[in-house]
C-alpha cells in the first residue's frame, strides 16, 4: 500500500528544503558519428537505467539542463533549458534527448535533471 | 387559405389506370360540389382578398462598402471539447503524489475530475497544508492508496469557482502611483475557508479510521539514493 522505500517520518525531523522528484542524467555529449556531431540531439544517461527496455518508462518525460550564470536573469542566477526524451540510444539505457535550444558543449559532463512528468502512472 | 379540413379528403376521383381518371371534369365539379360553394357566394365563386402586407421596414441604407471579393463566412464550429480521459489508475479517493508546482512531492487526496479535464484535489489542508486545488493529470502518479471519500460532497466545486477574481481597473494619477504599492494582499475569502473544512471534515475521519494513513499524507515523497521510479511500484 505504501510506496517503496519512501522512509516518511513523523513530525520532529524538519523538511529539508529540496526533494528530488527528478532522476539525475549526466549529460554525455552530442548524438555523433565517428567524425560528425549533431547538435540538436544530447545523449544522456540517466542514472539506474541500464537497458534499452528500462528507457520506455522515460520517454517523453522533460527534462532540465540547469546551469549558472553571472549576470542575473529574471532576478536568478540559475538559467534553465528544457527539454524532454525522445528515444533510447543503443541497447545499454543512454538516451537521445532535444532541448529547446541546443545544448552548449560546455555541458558535457553536467547533470540534467530527469523529471517524472508527464505521468503515465 | 380556406380552414384545413380534420381528415384529408382522399380523391374523389379513382383512378382507372395512372394518369386517367374515372370521372370527367363535368361529373368532378358536380362531385366536389362547387355549383354549391357558387350559390353560397351569389353565383361566383368567392374570392380572398389578399392579406395586406406588413409596412415595409424602413428602408436601408446602401452599405458605403462592398469587399472586392466576396467575403467567406467561416464554417460553423459546433465542437464541444471533452473533458481529459482519466488514467485507470485515478479513481476518486486515490492517493496522488503531486510531481511539480509549489506542492511537489505531497501525497494529496483526489475528489473528483472537473469539467476542464483537471484534477480537483485536497490536502487535506489540516494534514499537509495542501488546499483544494486544481491538477493537471500528467504532473500526478497515482498510488495504490484509496481514502473512504463517500461521506465528501464535492457537487458544487467546478472551474468558475477556481476562476481568478477580475479586480477593475482604476485609473492611476500621479499620486495615486506610489499609493497603490500599499494595496493590501487579497485575503483568501471566507467562504473559501468553510469549504475547506467542510470537504476536509470527512475525510480527515475516514483518514484516521486507517493507521499509519495521517501520517503517510503529511510526509512529502521524494527519490533518495538508488531509487529507480521505474522500478518503483506505487
Amino acid at each position: 500500500m505504501l510506496d517503496s522505500g519512501t522512509g516518511w517520518r513523523t513530525g520532529g525531523r524538519p523538511e529539508v528544503d529540496r526533494w528530488r522528484l527528478y532522476v539525475r542524467g549526466t549529460i554525455l555529449g552530442y548524438k555523433r558519428s565517428k567524425s560528425n556531431q549533431y547538435p540538436n540531439t544530447s545523449l544522456i544517461q540517466i542514472e539506474g537505467v541500464t537497458t534499452k527496455e528500462e528507457v520506455a518508462w522515460y520517454a517523453g518525460k522533460r527534462m532540465a539542463y540547469i546551469y549558472k550564470d553571472k549576470v542575473k536573469k529574471n532576478s536568478s542566477h540559475y538559467r534553465c533549458i528544457w527539454g524532454k526524451v525522445t528515444r533510447p540510444h543503443g541497447n545499454s539505457g543512454v538516451i537521445r534527448a532535444k532541448f529547446k535550444s541546443n545544448l552548449p558543449p560546455k555541458s558535457m559532463g553536467d547533470r540534467v535533471r530527469v523529471f517524472m512528468y508527464p505521468s503515465n502512472i | 387559405m380556406a380552414a384545413k379540413r380534420k381528415t384529408p379528403v382522399k380523391s374523389r376521383n379513382p383512378d382507372l389506370i395512372r394518369g386517367v381518371g374515372k370521372y370527367s371534369r363535368s361529373k368532378m365539379y358536380h362531385k366536389r360540389g362547387l355549383w354549391a360553394i357558387k350559390a353560397k357566394n351569389g353565383g361566383v365563386f368567392p374570392r380572398h382578398d389578399p392579406k395586406p402586407k406588413a409596412p415595409a421596414a424602413a428602408a436601408e441604407k446602401p452599405p458605403k462598402f462592398y469587399p472586392a471579393e466576396d467575403v467567406k463566412k467561416p464554417l460553423l464550429n459546433k465542437r464541444k471539447p471533452k473533458p481529459t480521459k482519466l488514467r485507470a489508475s485515478i479513481t476518486p479517493g486515490t492517493v496522488l503524489i503531486l510531481l511539480a508546482g509549489r506542492f511537489m512531492g505531497k501525497r494529496v487526496v483526489f475528489l473528483k475530475q472537473l469539467p476542464s479535464g483537471l484534477l480537483l484535489v485536497t490536502g487535506p489542508f489540516k494534514i499537509n497544508g495542501v488546499p483544494l486545488r486544481r491538477v493537471n493529470q500528467s504532473y500526478v502518479i497515482a498510488t495504490s492508496t484509496k481514502v473512504d471519500i463517500s461521506g465528501v460532497n464535492v457537487e458544487k466545486f467546478d472551474d468558475k469557482y477556481f476562476a481568478k477574481e477580475v479586480d477593475k481597473k482604476k485609473k492611476k494619477s500621479e499620486g495615486e502611483f506610489f499609493e497603490a504599492e500599499k494595496e493590501d494582499k487579497k485575503k483568501l475569502p471566507e467562504d473559501k475557508k468553510e469549504d475547506q473544512k467542510s470537504v476536509d471534515a470527512s475525510l480527515i475521519k475516514s483518514i484516521e479510521g486507517v493507521p499509519d494513513l495521517k501520517a503517510y499524507l503529511a510526509a512529502r515523497f521524494s527519490l533518495k539514493s538508488g531509487m529507480k521510479p521505474h522500478e518503483l511500484v506505487f
